[in-house]
């Protein structure tokens, strides 16, 4: 049958192809970054401080990206800073995605008491402002990458819950639902088998924005320096360190924004051409 | 003396692949006539309608043919020229009275708004106007109604009130697309008097799309089978009933069940009319291509 | 009110279904005030009624009569909150979800709209065979084969996708799905309802075959009353949760006798300008 599906196929795939590109070569860098760095992250060299990159006059063969105010190689820092930005993503990402999602899930399709109680308990979470819930979490946990994971699982896990609890909601009101019923199956198991796959490319769309979030939320918490200890090659912190510079040494804060940039345009792009690569009526 | 809505060789394609949806459709409403367009799902009945109204989805382009209305030919003109005329001389009476008002609004204003804003009418003229279109379809106590949230109101009282609003302005042709299709049968067999009631009392032409042939036979003069996208029967409702032409008008009249006469068997449609049908829309379009 | 069609009681002789003063109640969520619990709206009001082995009973009414309902409460989809349902003797009423587990597959569902009834994410094949696995049928691939046959599809098909396939050819799969179990009984809701006039006809004569051969009782649910003439036995009609008349077909349509039901009759467009009344 001639219809538009090829063509929307083909944007599907080149969108996956470009933002999984990006996160592979991202995730590559990360895993050998001991080994792919030209230079050490932490070595300062003072002699060396504001080197431009390697295109401008009066750039130092080895620092390709250039050098931020105390010497050290911004390429070197974007590649150990990935290592970080990637462990959180994963880790914060699918923590996040398996509490919200399930607590979701029951609520949506077992409605209820268990629905009144999650619902009433997301209510009151989305009232707290997120930042400041964030800085205070770090506050009592301590700074350090686990708190950083745990803070934005315990912010976030409300997004997962209200929109896959929508979506279960809706699948629930579905015939075939009522049909797996009349089949005899158990609850539990129409929500196993027949709800969770059609919410299912929602969460992933969703757990690749969460993961761009997270990144952001990251760069966020070390540029108001509640992250790792400052010395740590973050994205976040490196912006924050760039913008005092940013007269003298532009290069220091634009590389690792447009890192950051890319890297959650990947995610989120990633998420939904996967979501659409999965969906049986687009195939 | 034409007819006040002409369509000749319309044809539409689906943008980006060149499917055919709409195959050299040509038909006439002439003021006063009811046509019904009858076909089954996916035959292009209802993108005729939205095709003269000019709201046709934007994947759908028409590739060639005229649409006159009142003797203008609305291909030609400039887009604002055209919605200018459409929107004063044509209406719609839409499918699903339930999604069809807007749930924020009272229903006084979503009968009047367009008489004032777009037709310039004063206030209290469009109200009096309102009133009296109310009491025409048969709504009682209307000066209560019109107050009223459509939610408040039954699926029948809101197609009333839609067909209401659909005459407001006088319109000269009014498009009908599956107005009953939603409701019950008893409510539906009110409507569609209502519907013939008001035409007659208008003078309007009436497109009337369903895909119902007991509808077509109770409220159409004239009609017009489409299959694929294409005529395949145009006839008067007389003849049509009393001896349909078309092989595939004849498998369609004899699918449809009738509690008066459960001997006859309910033949399904024979493979063999669609194919040949199918047939047919293949040479058109043969046709079609060598002929650009 | 009730008039019963079907009073072949002779002793010892068990109708399929005998339900008694059934109501149902629902939440009514649109009039739900601000604080406190919605009021409950009365669907059904106490209905009695039989459904003897081998009948296709008809049951017909308008938008809010309670017809789906009544279908829902049969398999125990919803909860009754008045009365009693026995099926082949056996009190299902206030039957838990272990309860009705056996009783699963001696009745099944054929619903109105095939493509929600059908999750997309799985093959017409595995649909046909989720129940059959549930159950602890043997021969599952064989049975979804045959269903597959019975139903005029082919058995290709099980490797299809429900959206790969046409609206008629989506509701035969709810009607393999349906008798793959080989049921006593089947509740059909509006299940030509969604469909062209070709593809109906096709389904009423598939269903017409499969409730003379396999020896299936059905209860038929439609708005439609040529469509019920066509298909069944017994009709019951419903208005506002009540039965206003329940009786074999041919003297119904002959002969109707509620006020409601000349109503119906009358305002059926029939494809005849003639018609008269209209």
């Amino acid at each position: 049958m001639l219809d538009g599906r090829a063509a929307v196929r083909r944007r599907i795939n080149a969108r996956l192809w470009l933002s999984g590109g990006w996160l592979a070569l991202l995730a590559i860098v990360a895993l050998l970054a001991p080994w792919l760095a030209p230079k050490d992250p932490l070595a300062q060299d003072l002699f060396a401080a504001r080197l431009p990159p390697f295109w401008m006059a009066g750039a130092e063969p080895g620092f390709w990206l250039g050098t931020d105010s105390l010497g050290r190689d911004v390429l070197s820092r974007i590649m150990h800073g990935a290592r970080i930005a990637l462990a959180v993503a994963l880790v914060a990402g699918i923590a996040t995605c398996l509490i919200g999602s399930a607590l979701g899930l029951v609520a949506g399709f077992m409605r209820g008491w268990a629905d009144r109680i999650i619902s009433r308990l997301v209510d009151i979470w989305m009232a707290f402002p997120p930042v400041l819930f964030a800085i205070l979490l770090i506050a009592v946990l301590g700074t350090g990458l686990h708190s950083i994971i745990i803070a934005i699982v315990v912010i976030d896990w409300t997004r997962f819950c209200r929109v896959v609890r929508a979506e279960a909601l809706n699948q629930s009101a579905m015939d075939y639902v009522a049909s797996a019923k009349v089949a005899g199956r158990t609850r539990l198991s129409i929500m196993v088998r027949e709800i969770l796959p059609n919410v299912l490319p929602t969460i992933v769309a969703l757990v690749t924005l969460e993961m761009g979030i997270a990144v952001i939320v990251e760069a966020i918490l070390s540029f108001v320096n509640l992250s790792i200890s400052t010395d740590a090659p973050t994205w976040g912190g490196m912006i924050a360190e760039g913008r005092i510079s940013i007269h003298q040494a532009w290069w220091v804060l634009v590389f690792p924004l447009v890192t950051l940039f890319l890297t959650v345009l990947s995610f989120s792009q990633f998420g939904e051409g996967l979501k659409d690569h999965f969906d049986p009526v687009l195939r | 003396m034409s007819a006040f809505l002409e369509i000749e060789g319309l044809s539409a394609v689906l943008a980006g692949t060149g499917a055919r949806l709409l195959r050299s459709v040509s038909l006439a409403v002439d003021t006063g006539e009811v046509r019904g367009l009858v076909g089954e799902s996916g035959a292009g009945k209802s993108m005729i309608g939205k095709a003269v109204l000019g709201i046709l989805p934007k994947a759908v382009r028409v590739a060639e043919g005229a649409i006159r209305l009142d003797g203008h030919d609305l291909l030609a003109m400039r887009p604002a020229d055209r919605r200018r005329l459409i929107g004063s001389v044509a209406a719609l009476i839409p499918q699903d009275p339930l999604t069809a008002l807007n749930p924020s609004k009272r229903i006084g204003p979503q009968i009047t708004d367009r008489l004032v804003d777009i037709l310039g009418w004063g206030k209290a003229d469009a109200q009096a106007r309102a009133l009296e279109l109310l009491g025409e379809v048969h709504i009682e106590d209307p000066e209560r109604v019109i107050g009223r949230y459509p939610h408040e109101l039954s699926g029948g009282m809101r197609q009333r009130i839609l067909i209401a609003s659909a005459f407001a302005a006088e319109p000269r042709l009014i498009i009908a697309d599956e107005p009953t299709t939603a409701l019950d049968v008893t409510v539906q067999k009110q409507i569609l008097k209502l519907i013939g009631e008001m035409q007659a009392h208008h003078g309007t032409a009436l497109v009337f799309v369903t895909h119902d042939l007991g509808v077509v036979s109770k409220v159409c003069q004239s009609l017009s089978v489409l299959y694929a996208g294409k005529v395949v029967e145009d006839a008067r409702v007389a003849d049509f009933f009393a001896a349909p032409r078309h092989a595939y008008s004849r498998a369609l009249l004899a699918a449809t069940p009738k509690y008066t006469d459960p001997a006859a068997s309910l033949q399904p449609v024979d493979p063999s009319v669609i194919e040949a049908v199918t047939a047919e829309v293949a040479v058109a379009d043969r046709e079609w291509i060598h002929g650009r | 009110m009730a008039g019963n069609g079907s009073a072949t009681n002779a002793p010892g002789h068990l109708p399929l279904y005998q339900v008694r003063g059934l109501k149902v109640a629902l939440p009514d969520l649109a009039a739900k005030p601000l604080f406190g619990p919605p009021p409950r709206i009365d669907i059904l009001t106490g209905l009695d009624f039989d459904i003897e082995q081998g009948t296709a009973l008809g049951i017909v009414g308008g938008s809010g009569s309670g017809k789906s309902t009544l279908g829902r409460a049969l398999l125990r989809l919803i909860e009754p909150t008045g009365g009693t349902i026995r099926f082949a003797g056996t009190d299902i009423t206030h039957l838990d979800e272990t309860g009705l587990r056996p009783l699963r597959k001696r009745f099944h569902m054929i619903f109105q709209d095939p493509m929600s009834s059908l999750n997309p994410r799985r093959r017409v094949g595995a649909i046909i065979a989720d129940p059959l696995h549930l159950h602890g049928f043997d021969r599952v691939r064989e049975r979804v084969g045959e269903a597959l046959d019975h139903v005029g599809l082919g058995r290709a098909f099980a490797a299809r996708y429900p959206h790969e396939l046409s609206g008629g050819q989506r509701q035969r799969v709810g009607i393999a799905r349906a008798i793959a179990l080989e049921p006593e009984f089947i509740l059909a809701d509006e299940i030509v309802s969604g469909l062209d006039v070709s593809s109906q006809a096709q389904v009423l004569n598939l269903l017409e075959r499969l409730v003379a051969e396999l020896g299936l009782t059905l209860a038929f649910i439609s708005h439609d009353l040529s469509v019920i003439r066509r298909l069944c036995s017994e009709v019951m009609v419903l208005h506002r949760g009540q039965i206003v008349e329940h009786a074999p077909v041919g003297e119904v349509f002959a002969e109707p006798r509620a006020a409601y039901t000349r109503q119906l009759l009358d305002a059926i467009p029939l494809p005849d300008p003639d018609q008269p009344g209209w």
